[in-house]
C-alpha cells in the first residue's frame, strides 16, 4: 500500500451525499478478513449491490459515465466506526484521493495512514466541483501535493488545502509511522524512565 | 498556566512534538479485539518486531462471537479463523488474552473499567470508535485505525494530532425516566452526527457529576457518534470508589498515591475550552432516533421532523433516511409497532441497564410478537444478572439471556435482524444495515426497549413506571 504521492489530475466519482459512514463504505459483515487485500469488491457494497448481487444500476459505482481515482463526497465523510477497512477498501477500488468539505477524524487519519489523500475543500468549492461533475462528467480535477492545491480544470477554480508537514512528507516519501516511531524508541524509553 | 483535564493528561504523556506537526504520544493502556488487529500482527511480523510494551495490551474476542454455545466451535469458518487468529496473536506475541468462555470473557469496552484495567489518568487506545467509554473514568481514551493499532504494538506510541477541547455542560437535574443514554442521544441530537468533529469533550456539570460510573461509561460511550475523538469525565468519589478495589487497580500505598495524583486532574476553575456548551437536564426527555445516523433523534412523544431547507445535500440525505426507515415527517413513532428488542452492547449491556430493563418488564409478560436479544455486556455480568436474581425476573416475564459478546450492535456473528423488521436496540448505531441488511434500528435506553418488549410498540415507560 505504501506509495510515493505528488500530483494527481483524473475525473471524479461523485456521492453527493452526507454524513456516509464507514459502515456504508464497507459493511461489518465484510470485517472478517485477516489482510488488507481485496476490500475495494465490497466497497460501499449495499449501495451496490441488490440483496441477490445485482448490481443497482442507479448508483454511481455501477454508472460508467463515471470513472477516474477521485472520490468526492458530502461533508462529514467517514462518520461512524473507526474500521480501517473502509480506507483499505478505498484504496483497493482505486481511489487515490477523496474529496470533501468536512471528514470523520479517525477515518481521515485512515486514509493518511493507508496512502489515499483526504482534501479537505470550502462547501462552496464543493458545490462548484458537484455541478461541474454532473454537466461534465469528463471534467478533471488536479490535485497537487507539493503545493496543497486542488483545482476543478473545468472553471479554473483553486483552493488550498491543509496537511501537516509530517504527514505530508510521509506521504510524498512513501513512509508511514512505524518506521518514524521505531527511529524515536529511545526517546520513549527515557520517558518511560523519567516517569517511574 | 490554568489546563483543562484533557491537557493535564495528554501533555503528561508526549514523548515528542513533531514541530508543525502532530505529538509522539505514550499509550498506558491498549485494549484488542479480532476485527481491527490481525493486520496490525502481521505488520509486526512482516517487519520483524516484537510487541514492545506486551504487559500494556489487552486482547478479547467480542465483535464475531456466537451468543448461544459458546462452549462449541464458532460455525462460521471465516468468523471462527478471526478469533483463532487472535488468540495466536496473543499466544506468539506474549500479550494478554480472555478468550471465549474465559470468566474475563466480555466485549472490550465493557471488561477493561471493571477489571480495573482502565484507570484514571491514563492513555487508552484501542482499534475500535467506541473506545471513548474508558474516558468516563477521567482518562484520554479514544478510537484508532490498525496501521495505529500497529504503531501501538511496535512502540506503546501514536502520532496523534493535539484535538481541540470542548466542554458540554448538563445542568439541573434529570426527570424521572430518563436514563444516560437519553442524555446522551439528547446531546448528539443537538450537537448532531458530524457536530463535535476535531473535539475532544468533556462532560460536566450537575447532572453529570450526580451520574453512577456506569451511567457514565454509556454517556462517554457515545462521543463518537457527534464525531468527537473522545470523551472524558473528571475523576471525582464516584470514580475512585468505583475503581477501588478492581482486579488490576493499584492497591495499598500505591492506591493512595494514585489518587493523590488523580485528585490533581480535574480542570482548572479558570481552564479555557476551544468551546463551551450549556444544556438543561429538565429539557430531556426519554429519546429515540427516526433516521440513520444516531444525531437523528427526538423526544418519544415528538414527531419526526421536517427536513432541512437551503440545505440540498442534507434534505437528499434526511430523504434517504426516511426512505430507508419507511416513516414520514409529521409522523409520531409512539406507538408504532416493533420486532426486535435488543439489549446490551458497549453502550447499554452493563449491570445497571439489565437492572432498569428488568425494572419494568417485572411482573409484565414479553408481547408475544417480540423477538428479544438480551445480551450481557461480560461473563462478569452475566454472573452479577444471576447473582441479583435479574435473571429469575426476565424469566418469568417470558426473556431467555443469552451469552456475552458485541451481538446485533452490528451483526457480525448471527445475532442479524432481518431485512425490513423494526429493532428497538440500546446499541450505538442506527446506520443503513448496521444490524443485518435492511434492519431497521430505533436507538434507545434501556427502559425505552423495556416498555417496548412487553407493549409490543414504541411506548413512553414513564407510562408503565
Amino acid at each position: 500500500m505504501k506509495e510515493k504521492f505528488t500530483t494527481i489530475t483524473s475525473t471524479c466519482i461523485p456521492l453527493p451525499m452526507e454524513n456516509v459512514d464507514t459502515d456504508q463504505i464497507i459493511p461489518a459483515r465484510f470485517l472478517k478478513a485477516t489482510s488488507r487485500e481485496g476490500f475495494g469488491d465490497n466497497l460501499f457494497r449495499d449501495w451496490r449491490y441488490d440483496a441477490d448481487g445485482n448490481p443497482r444500476p442507479d448508483f454511481v459505482l455501477n454508472d460508467p459515465t463515471y470513472s477516474g481515482c477521485i472520490l468526492v463526497a458530502g461533508k462529514n465523510f467517514g462518520s461512524g466506526s473507526s474500521r480501517e477497512h473502509a480506507a483499505w477498501a478505498i484504496h483497493d477500488y482505486g481511489f487515490r484521493v477523496v474529496i470533501s468539505s468536512f471528514f470523520a477524524d479517525i477515518h481521515k487519519q485512515n486514509e493518511l495512514n493507508c496512502f489515499v489523500l483526504p482534501v479537505t475543500v470550502s462547501e462552496s468549492f464543493l458545490a462548484e466541483l458537484f455541478a461541474t461533475i454532473a454537466s461534465s462528467p469528463k471534467a478533471e480535477v488536479r490535485v497537487d501535493l507539493p503545493t496543497q492545491t486542488v483545482t476543478n480544470l473545468a472553471t479554473g477554480r483553486s483552493e488550498t488545502f491543509d496537511i501537516n508537514p509530517y504527514k505530508k512528507q510521509c506521504l510524498s516519501e512513501g513512509l508511514d509511522d512505524v518506521e518514524y516511531l521505531l527511529s524515536r524508541q529511545a526517546d520513549t524509553e527515557a520517558w518511560e524512565a523519567a516517569r517511574r | 498556566m490554568s489546563k483543562t483535564l484533557f491537557d493535564k493528561i495528554w501533555d503528561a504523556h508526549v514523548v515528542n512534538h513533531i514541530t508543525d506537526g502532530p505529538d509522539q504520544l505514550y499509550i498506558d493502556r491498549h485494549y484488542c479485539h479480532e476485527v481491527t488487529s490481525p493486520q496490525a500482527f502481521a505488520g509486526l511480523r512482516e517487519r520483524g518486531l516484537k510487541v514492545f510494551r506486551p504487559e500494556r495490551t489487552v486482547c478479547s474476542p467480542d465483535h464475531n462471537i456466537p451468543t448461544l454455545n459458546q462452549d462449541k466451535p464458532i460455525e462460521d469458518p471465516i468468523s471462527r479463523n478471526q478469533v483463532d487468529t487472535l488468540s495466536r496473536n496473543a499466544t506468539d506475541f506474549g500479550v494478554t488474552y480472555f478468550g471465549i468462555g474465559h470468566p474475563k470473557n466480555g466485549i472490550i469496552h465493557v471488561i477493561g473499567p471493571e477489571n480495573g484495567l482502565t484507570l484514571p489518568g491514563s492513555t487508552i487506545v484501542c482499534g475500535d470508535s467506541h473506545t471513548s467509554t474508558h474516558g468516563a473514568v477521567g482518562a484520554v481514551a479514544f478510537g484508532i485505525g490498525t496501521s495505529e493499532v500497529e504503531m501501538v504494538l511496535a512502540s506503546q506510541c501514536i502520532i496523534q494530532n493535539k484535538p481541540k477541547t470542548m466542554r458540554i455542560n448538563i445542568e439541573g437535574t434529570l426527570r424521572k425516566g430518563v436514563t444516560a443514554k437519553d442524555i446522551a442521544l439528547y446531546i448528539i441530537a443537538q450537537m448532531t452526527t458530524g457536530g463535535a468533529t476535531g473535539y475532544f469533550v468533556e462532560y460536566a456539570g450537575e447532572a453529570i457529576r450526580n451520574l453512577s460510573m456506569e451511567e457514565r461509561l454509556t454517556v462517554c460511550n457515545l462521543s463518537i457518534e457527534m464525531g468527537a475523538r473522545g470523551g472524558m469525565i473528571a475523576p471525582d468519589e464516584t470514580t475512585f470508589e468505583y475503581v477501588k478495589g478492581r482486579e488490576y487497580a493499584p492497591k495499598g500505598e500505591e492506591w493512595e498515591k494514585a489518587v493523590a495524583y488523580w485528585r490533581t486532574l480535574p480542570s482548572d476553575p479558570d481552564a479555557k475550552f476551544d468551546r463551551e456548551i450549556t444544556f438543561h437536564a429538565e429539557d430531556i426527555e426519554p429519546r429515540i432516533t427516526f433516521g440513520t445516523n444516531p444525531g437523528m433523534g427526538i423526544g418519544i412523544n415528538d414527531p419526526v421532523p421536517a427536513p432541512p431547507v437551503n440545505d440540498e445535500q442534507g434534505r437528499i440525505s434526511f430523504e434517504k433516511a426516511l426512505d430507508y426507515m419507511g416513516f414520514a415527517s409529521g409522523e409520531k413513532l409512539a406507538g408504532k409497532p416493533v420486532d426486535y428488542i435488543f439489549l446490551g452492547s458497549c453502550t447499554n449491556g452493563r449491570i445497571e441497564d439489565f437492572r432498569a430493563f428488568a425494572s419494568i418488564v417485572k411482573g409484565r409478560k414479553k408481547h408475544p410478537d417480540i423477538t428479544a436479544w438480551l445480551v450481557p455486556g461480560s461473563w462478569n455480568v452475566d454472573r452479577q444478572i444471576r447473582e441479583e436474581g435479574i435473571d429469575t425476573i426476565l424469566h418469568e416475564a417470558g426473556f431467555q439471556l443469552r451469552q456475552p459478546g458485541c451481538s446485533a450492535c452490528l451483526a457480525m456473528n448471527e445475532d442479524k435482524i432481518p431485512a425490513g423488521k423494526l429493532a428497538v436496540s440500546t446499541s450505538n448505531r442506527n446506520f443503513e444495515g448496521r444490524q443485518g441488511p435492511g434492519a431497521r434500528t430505533i436507538l434507545a435506553g434501556p427502559l425505552v426497549a423495556a416498555a417496548a418488549a412487553v407493549t409490543g410498540c414504541i411506548t413512553d415507560p414513564r407510562e408503565l413506571m
